[in-house]
């Protein structure tokens, strides 16, 4: 095949991967509509169609990108990503809305650093703990590692943007995990970061009280009936109220009531669950559990240890954020502002998720690349 | 690219990746427990919730009861208003929009974030009021800015409507928001937060019969309360209409007479107890009430050195200076002390040692004269002689030191001193010397002026004392108005036998107090025509030597009293006049003889034009129009020639007299031409007509 042709070739595609994501796009999309229908949102799910036409252009061209290469960028595009860090947290640069400083505006856009540079965690560390080899960690090694991620998270949490932080983490468990930590570091600095929440928690400099209150508030939301306690309560009805079968399509009072608090974007899960009920969510688990699977068969099958950790690292993005999102709204997790892959309305997110899967991709169509 | 050649074909170990596949398997379970345990098993649970979340009852607020006069004319009404809310959208932040609602609105910005402050606790779907009674041009903003500012919410409300300038304020009272005191006051137990309640007068006293009963729309409502389905209604009971007592005319009659006068005119016909006007001094717009007062007219009200908020009718307690010698006049007689008490007033008497001085030297004064003199000698002499016990025995049975039990909220009881009070107060014995400041009506003695009219019209009926009230009792319930007794008790209606002689001759003496006549302390404020007594008083604010010691500014005067009866005996109209750092104690009586006047001018004119003369019934006794029965006394010239002119009136005017007029309004009719000055602006043209009669 000449390599012009190869632009054009997408045989080693996941085509299935795709038909599974695709699949979860429709029923947001749809959900958007309805979960929109009597707001002044309304309208949004076509907004959401251009995101992921948008998103799936992206990731096309992504994966036709070899990932090798990718990852000799990373370091620059890491040093970008910081760049961009910092410049979010300058009054000038950095757009303020909701009293957060998250956005810069680019034209008419409003654009959120923060979700690129999961993308780019993503990449760094796999291409960090790939050149270490698969062999034992030092401390050296997992101290430089703590620092790849640590500082990025620290310019985060400053915005301040506690979920986003939240998601880098899992990026750096999984290089440890698969780049080779031991138990017994893993016990330690399993306690070291224990110690060293339970002291940014007590210390009262890194979390601010609202946080502190949006994160505990879960354990008991009827202390807190009107804030975020207010809003997992709201979210707890409306999946309890979707029965087995779901109140059906844009019958959900729950959500056409706006009870539920921005039921098109973080809670799109609840809307989702009350309006198709028990069998419509546990579908919709089913295909994120599919679509998991597959991404971990597509690691294994990578074609060496860069690509797989890429690979892995999307997944623990991806499994974190359905953890937390879908457990937020079931009321085992606190409210921290994570959307829901696919799901969830939004730009930045669909872009990433997109980003990330074309990053997958990329290495599956490589995999029999000697 | 070179490096990472060398790593090609090192993979993940399969185990670790298992584990993660594991991992995940025992989220998603994890995550599917808790769906099960919420959407198969709570299910129904939930789905009430949800029911309940949307479900909501809108109160239909109840027009509150209108009040009416004694005639039925309206006196506070309702009127339809506007009020704005504030809805909070979870999704909007609303803070910026606040100086543009603040500037639309034309509230101030500080208040309204305040505001928003207070409700922060609040459920979201309850709506802050923003404004109540906005105007048309806020209404026109809110509608143009539909779409910049969708929380803005506009609600319709029934408010009340009060006379201007204050017309019986205070006997009507106001309603305002119930406040968190009250709502933790069991009396109001079933009132929620935000409802209309009355706070003063009527509108308190009657809030449970006015208020009426909200009723409610089931609607369907999203998370900011809009509505968007309906289920069904339960109409509101509006509130009961009340006929007030008070006869607006007489009202404004006294209204115009007291002026702008720091004290209070309360008017009451003493055979039922009816109150026919009620005035109070300073006095405020309750219709600042109706919509949220703010807090500068607020202090405004409160910090007013003369009270406006007070009903000074039955909340100023004073000292009620000489008219408490009518009932000193009563204990001495009923004692028969009095009738044989003949003094020479030198301009005072001082037998303990301290000289108590009388404004004139009064000369030979005998119980006749002593009244129309409002000769001090006298009484401090008749005083000394009944001791303060007797004094406090009669004082206490006419109803001193008690409350009246009128039908108005916060009636003060005044004060009746006595030997045993000190004791009790002062841990002191009483002196014979305190007793003759106690006389003259000073001392310690207070009273209101509602008690006066309440004691003098009723000494004037002969003994027969009235709860006075200003609504008619035959519309409200029987539990309701005993329930009224219980929570506004007081002296109440009593019949106290009292001599005929002694009532002959302490209401010809307060007859003479009007008459034209040398001494006579309310001579100027003599109505010819009318049969009209009364008594004056004037009580020191501070004592003689103290007074001495001051620039004698206006907050020295004395306050001054006069309280009228017409006529005399059995009289229909008593009327108590107070005005506080007045000056002279017939200023009081002319006010008083303005109100007597436009009574009986409207008396005799309903009289003439209503009832049919030849269906008139006999004159009663007792009535004026009966000669005085004098007794043994010797009249001197003065008082005598005045008693004729309404003796001769009698005569000259007997045919009438046997066609006119029945009992109610016996002492009404037509009579002959009063001084026009006596009555300016209140007499009629008509007035003018029956003047030609004579």
């Amino acid at each position: 095949m000449s390599p012009r042709m190869r632009i054009f070739s997408f045989r080693e595609f996941d085509w299935a991967l795709l038909a599974m994501v695709l699949l979860l796009c429709t029923l947001s999309v749809l959900e958007i509509y309805s979960a929109t229908l009597h707001t002044k949102y309304v309208g949004f799910h076509t907004k959401q169609l251009l995101w992921i036409g948008g998103g799936l252009v992206a990731m096309f061209i992504f994966s036709k990108i070899d990932y090798h290469r990718l990852l000799d960028w990373a370091p620059w595009a890491y040093g970008v990503c910081l760049v961009g860090l910092a410049a979010v947290l300058v009054p000038g640069i950095g757009h303020k809305a909701l009293g957060a400083r998250r956005w810069i505006k680019a034209g008419p856009m409003l654009f959120q650093p923060s979700e690129w540079v999961k993308l780019v965690l993503v990449l760094i560390v796999a291409r960090y703990f790939a050149n270490l080899g698969g062999r034992g960690l030092t401390w050296k090694d997992i101290f430089k590692a703590f620092v790849l991620v640590g500082i990025p998270m620290l310019l985060v949490i400053k915005e301040p943007d506690l979920g986003t932080t939240l998601t880098y983490a899992p990026i750096l468990i999984a290089g440890l995990f698969f780049g080779g930590i031991n138990i017994r570091q893993t016990v330690i600095i399993s306690t070291a970061c224990l110690v060293l929440v339970a002291g940014a928690w007590t210390s009262g400099k890194i979390l601010k009280p609202y946080q502190k209150a949006r994160l505990t508030s879960f354990v008991n939301p009827s202390n807190d009936p009107r804030g975020a306690g207010y809003q997992l309560l709201q979210s707890e009805i409306a999946v309890g109220a979707g029965g087995v079968w779901g109140q059906g399509a844009a019958k959900g009072t729950q959500t056409q009531g706006n009870f539920l608090p921005i039921p098109h974007a973080d809670f799109i899960f609840a809307a989702f669950s009350e309006e198709h009920g028990f069998v419509g969510a546990l579908f919709v688990l089913l295909l994120y559990f599919s679509i998991l699977m597959r991404l971990i068969q597509n690691a294994q099958t990578a074609a060496d240890l860069s690509g797989s950790l890429i690979i892995m690292g999307v997944v623990a993005v991806l499994t974190f954020q359905i953890l937390v999102n879908v457990g937020m709204v079931i009321g085992f997790m606190p409210v921290t502002g994570i959307p829901l892959p696919l799901m969830s309305y939004g730009g930045s997110s669909v872009l990433f998720t997109f980003l990330a899967l074309g990053a997958a991709m990329n290495v599956r169509m490589r995999r029999f690349v000697n | 690219m070179d490096s990472h050649d060398n790593r090609r074909g090192e993979k993940l170990s399969d185990l670790k990746l298992v584990m993660v596949q594991y991992g995940i398997l025992l989220v998603m379970l994890t995550l599917t427990a808790q769906l099960w345990r919420l959407q198969v098993l709570g299910a129904q649970n939930f789905r009430n919730l949800a029911e309940q979340n949307r479900i909501r009852k809108v109160p239909i607020l109840a027009p509150r009861g209108k009040l009416f006069d004694r005639e039925n004319r309206l006196v506070v009404d309702n009127y339809p208003s506007v009020s704005c809310f504030l809805v909070r959208e979870q999704t909007r932040n609303v803070d910026a929009d606040l100086p543009l609602i603040a500037r639309g609105l034309n509230v101030d910005l500080d208040q309204l974030r305040a505001t928003l402050r207070r409700y922060r606790a609040a459920p979201g779907y309850q709506p802050i009021p923003i404004k109540q009674d906005i105007t048309a041009d806020e209404q026109a903003f809110i509608e143009a800015h539909r779409n910049e500012l969708p929380e803005l919410e506009t609600i319709d409300e029934e408010r009340r409507l009060y006379p201007r300038d204050g017309f019986a304020a205070h006997l009507i009272g106001y309603v305002g928001e119930v406040s968190e005191e009250d709502l933790n006051n069991p009396r109001f137990a079933y009132y929620e937060p935000g409802d209309v309640v009355g706070k003063a007068g009527v509108e308190e006293t009657y809030d449970q019969l006015l208020r009426g009963q909200d009723g409610s729309r089931e609607v369907i409502v999203d998370s900011h309360g809009r509505e968007v389905g309906y289920l069904g209604i339960q109409h509101a009971i509006p509130g009961q209409d009340l006929k007030l007592t008070i006869d607006n005319d007489l009202q404004k009659a006294a209204e115009l007479a007291l002026g702008d006068r720091n004290g209070a005119i309360v008017a009451m016909d003493p055979r039922n107890g009816e109150i026919l006007a009620m005035v109070s001094r300073p006095s405020f717009d309750p219709n600042a009430f109706a919509v949220r007062i703010n807090r500068t007219d607020w202090n405004k009200l409160i910090d007013d050195p003369d009270h406006p908020l007070l009903n000074k009718a039955i909340q100023a307690q004073l000292a009620p200076g000489s008219t408490f010698k009518i009932l000193m006049s009563v204990a001495g007689l009923e004692e028969g002390i009095a009738q044989d008490l003949k003094i020479n007033c030198s301009g005072g008497w001082g037998p303990y040692g301290f000289f108590h001085h009388c404004d004139e030297h009064h000369g030979a004064v005998d119980i006749h004269d002593a009244i129309p003199y409002s000769c001090d000698t006298f009484y401090y002499m008749l005083g000394d002689k009944l001791g303060i016990d007797r004094i406090s025995k009669y004082a206490t049975e006419f109803g001193y030191g008690q409350r009246t039990g009128i039908d108005l909220p916060g009636e003060q009881a005044g004060l009746m001193p006595s030997a045993q009070w000190k004791l009790k107060n002062y841990h002191a014995r009483w002196y014979p010397d305190e007793t003759l400041d106690v006389s003259i009506g000073q001392g310690a003695v207070e009273a209101t002026p509602m008690q006066l009219a309440r004691i003098i019209g009723g000494i004037a009926s002969g003994g027969h004392l009235v709860r006075p009230h200003v609504v008619f009792s035959d519309q409200l319930a029987a539990d309701f108005r005993k329930g009224l007794l219980e929570s506004y008790p007081g002296s109440g209606d009593v019949d106290i036998p009292m001599d005929p002689e002694t009532w002959i001759t302490v209401t010809d003496g307060m007859a003479d107090v009007t008459q034209p006549g040398y001494f006579h302390t309310a001579g100027s404020a003599h109505l010819e025509g009318i049969d009209f007594g009364g008594k004056t008083g004037t009580a020191q604010v501070m004592s003689h030597e103290a007074l001495e010691k001051t620039n004698k500014g206006k907050a020295t005067n004395p306050n001054v009293w006069f309280v009228g009866v017409t006529p005399r005996r059995n009289p229909e109209l008593v009327v108590a006049v107070l005005w506080q750092n007045g000056e002279f104690s017939y200023y009081p009586a002319r006010i008083g003889a303005k109100v007597v006047a436009a009574y009986v001018e409207k008396q005799r004119r309903l009289a003439h034009n209503l009832v049919p003369m030849k269906a008139a019934a006999p004159v009663e006794m007792g009535a004026v129009w009966t000669t005085p029965q004098t007794g043994g006394k010797t009249a001197n010239e003065k008082n005598d020639t005045a008693r004729m002119q309404a003796g001769t009136f009698l005569v000259k005017d007997g045919q009438i007299v046997g066609q006119a007029k029945p009992g109610a309004h016996s002492g009404m009719r037509p009579a002959a031409a009063r001084s026009a000055q006596e009555v300016a602006g209140l007499a009629t043209a008509h007035s003018a007509s029956v003047g030609g009669n004579q």
